[in-house]
């Protein structure tokens, strides 16, 4: 049974702990052990994308102690896996903790990597009668070059119909700081990505970063849209009724 | 703030708000999108065609010096002048002591955007010499009086009415708004233009080192005519333009043109190399080379940045940019928009007036994925966030909250305490209905946003709860 250390975002923790139990659920489901490093807070992405280098450096060196131990580290956001696996190389370069971040970032994966490329599972038991977009979160998309992964768990959701929505690969406007900073910038790209779930006749929007899902949900409400938004661990997270349960994942549901 | 940086704010709101504005870009860039799939499509090997050409810029940039030096060598063979401007007053100064020297009434201008970046255009009309705008999309932004919205399309902000409205006021002769009669009739101002003007000013896209000769890329032809027609030539160009062999125009060339319009290669593709040789029927009379530094160099010495220089101006990451299709060419307030324009910048023209845009991007990094020369774009705007907290005039405010930010993330208990703090504070604001207003901190989010949620319980605290403390 794999052991799986939980690094839980610090504003899922604190804004949408619901993911996190939702990833929880999944991870347990398919045969892992779970382990959460209480000491854990922040990877320090905040502040390292802000330009705030000295600020992160020791959050990131904290983190790197805290999870030296972890065989496999998973997290529900590729933005903060990318933190780990991407940055710290260059955040922590020479420092004495640089060879061990560059370690730990390759036993650090995002949710949906770690079920199909390191867990080798594809279907979860999930079942889930919506019809879904998915949203390619910016982080998981270039920096981890994922794509496929959630699409192919989707698939093997039952009783979800997968649509795709246009250009599901442009920026939702999020960026962190950059949301705050330029909000007008960034609503404007939120706006014109709920046009396109709206477009797609979604009735959820899916993505592996929650931090693109918290702003798309406060746009998507404020314009009175009728799209909501979901992680990929909370769809995964439903096992429907019992009958739904027992029915084979069907690969005809495939979409083209 | 710089002054800039509240420009650039204002306008960003406006633009951002521009529902026709957005529709505009998105429908150019979507016809873009498709021209240049079908063009990357058509290569054995696009990827390996984007490491050559970023290995060639490499060398190019990281022998600088070398090439220059060639390219300077055998223009002068050639009977050609090469000047080295250290700065845009430099630059503008030897080319209107050139014009006012030779008599030069008119200058008919192709694409440069170093011409932009230096304000050659101002210099020159302030002495009463007529610039002409050869390039369609330059000319009608010349007859508007702006400046280009985007380095390759400098028109794409504008439709089919707009500039038939424009033409019918400047050129009279023309009230249409049939594409075709619309650009004969720019074609037939234009061809007086090219035979009056006694001198032809051009950019270059790159400087070919071991031929000694300048290759230019366009669609219309009007390059050629500024480069041949007029008795002086003058080449106005970076110094990064420069390339070591004649060969490796072979990859760049198609590279360039798929990724600024998705044409397998452009129609006009132009060497040339000095003035009018000896038994050459034609040609101008002198050839005059403007060399231009403008930070360059300083960018050039600085090891983890320098890859900046390798951009071949294709426009390919200001399409791909979600901030410039949201916010338009002219917000930047910059001669270099969208990606490009936000790294660069600051390095040509001060980081403390113009690190605001190395902060207006969401680091989605789709800049990255399409440069042409694989340049980490999005990367090097982290940098020059880290750069402008280090050297330049970030908020008190700012600074302060990191450290406050630090602090609490340093322990775990802090951290839960501020969450748990925080959490009641925005219940508490929600409970009063004062989301939004100056007592909100998150107002700039809460202002375009339905509120967001707020759980009683942290999942550290549910997690504690179901596990038992492990």
């Amino acid at each position: 049974m794999a052991r799986v250390a939980l690094f839980i975002p610090c504003f899922v923790d604190q804004l949408v702990p619901q993911v996190g139990l939702d990833m929880v659920h999944v991870l347990r489901r398919v045969g892992c052990e779970l382990d959460f490093p209480q000491e854990q807070t922040c990877c320090g992405q905040p502040a390292f994308n802000t330009g705030y280098w000295e600020d992160a450096r020791p959050v990131a060196e904290r983190f790197v102690q805290i999870f030296r131990q972890a065989e496999v580290v998973v997290c529900p956001s590729g933005s903060c896996t990318t933190m780990v696996r991407n940055f710290y190389p260059e955040l922590l370069s020479g420092t004495p903790l640089q060879a061990e971040a560059i370690a730990l970032g390759q036993r650090v994966y995002e949710f949906s990597e770690y079920l199909v490329k390191v867990a080798r599972v594809t279907d979860v038991g999930a079942s889930f009668a919506h019809r879904v977009a998915v949203h390619d979160s910016c982080h998981g998309l270039r920096e981890l070059r994922l794509k496929e992964e959630s699409r192919e768990l989707l698939r093997r959701v039952r009783s979800l119909e997968l649509v795709e929505m246009p250009y599901s690969e442009d920026c939702c406007g999020f960026g962190g700081t950059f949301a705050t900073k330029f909000s007008a910038i960034s609503a404007a790209m939120g706006d014109a990505k709920a046009g396109y779930a709206e477009t797609a006749g979604a009735e959820y929007v899916t993505a592996t970063d929650p931090s693109c899902l918290l702003h798309l949900d406060g746009i998507l409400r404020h314009r009175n849209s009728s799209v909501q938004t979901i992680h990929l661990a909370s769809i995964l997270a439903q096992t429907g009724t019992a009958a739904e349960r027992r029915a084979p994942a069907a690969p005809a549901r495939r979409q083209q | 703030m710089s002054r800039a940086a509240q420009e650039f704010l204002r306008s960003a709101a406006e633009k951002s708000a521009d529902l026709t504005h957005r529709q505009l870009i998105r429908k150019g860039i979507d016809s873009y999108n498709a021209a240049n799939e079908r063009g990357r499509a058509r290569f054995f090997d696009w990827e390996a065609a984007r490491l050559k050409c970023q290995q060639i810029k490499w060398e190019a940039v990281n022998n600088l010096d070398r090439y220059l030096l060639e390219f300077e060598q055998r223009v002068k063979e050639r009977g050609g002048h090469v000047f080295w401007a250290e700065n845009s007053e430099e630059a503008c100064n030897y080319i209107v002591n050139l014009a006012v020297a030779r008599g030069v009434q008119k200058v008919v201008k192709s694409k440069s955007m170093v011409s932009e970046e230096i304000h050659l255009g101002a210099a020159l009309e302030k002495l009463g010499i007529k610039v002409v705008e050869t390039d369609l999309g330059e000319h009608i932004v010349q007859l508007r009086e702006e400046t280009p919205y985007h380095i390759v399309t400098p028109a794409m902000h504008l439709n089919r009415t707009q500039i038939a409205a424009l033409f019918k006021e400047k050129l009279g002769d023309v009230d249409t708004d049939d594409p075709q009669q619309l650009v004969a009739a720019a074609r037939r101002a234009l061809r007086r233009d090219f035979f009056s003007a006694e001198m032809g000013i051009s950019g270059a896209n790159f400087l070919v080192a071991d031929a000694g000769m300048i290759a230019l890329t366009t669609n219309e032809g009007n390059a050629r005519l500024c480069t041949s027609v007029p008795r002086i030539h003058v080449v106005l160009t970076g110094i990064e333009k420069v390339i070591p062999h004649l060969q490796d125009l072979a990859t760049l060339w198609p590279v360039l043109a798929t990724a600024g319009t998705g044409q397998p290669i452009t129609c006009y593709s132009t060497l040339a190399g000095g003035p009018r040789q000896p038994g050459e029927p034609d040609g101008p009379e002198e050839f005059h080379v403007v060399l231009v530094d403008n930070g360059r160099s300083e960018l050039l010495a600085n090891a983890a940045e320098r890859e900046v220089l390798q951009c071949i101006r294709c426009g390919a990451c200001i399409n791909a940019c979600p901030v410039f299709r949201t916010v338009g060419g002219h917000t930047y307030g910059t001669t270099y928009m969208g990606p490009i324009g936000s790294v660069l910048t600051p390095h040509l023209r001060g980081l403390p007036e113009f690190n605001h845009l190395s902060y207006a991007s969401s680091l989605c990094g789709a800049c990255t994925d399409v440069c042409p020369v694989k340049i980490d774009l999005h990367h090097h705007l982290l940098h020059n966030r880290r750069d402008a907290v280090a050297e330049s005039d970030r908020p008190h405010s700012e600074r302060m909250a990191f450290r406050v930010w630090r602090w609490a993330n340093l322990s775990a208990g802090r951290f839960a305490f501020f969450g748990w703090a925080a959490r009641l504070g925005m219940r508490m604001l929600h409970g009063l209905h004062l989301d939004g207003t100056l007592f909100d901190p998150g107002r700039a989010w809460n202002k375009n946003h339905a509120g967001l949620p707020v759980p009683s319980k942290s999942f550290r605290a549910m997690w504690g709860k179901r596990n038992g403390h492990n």
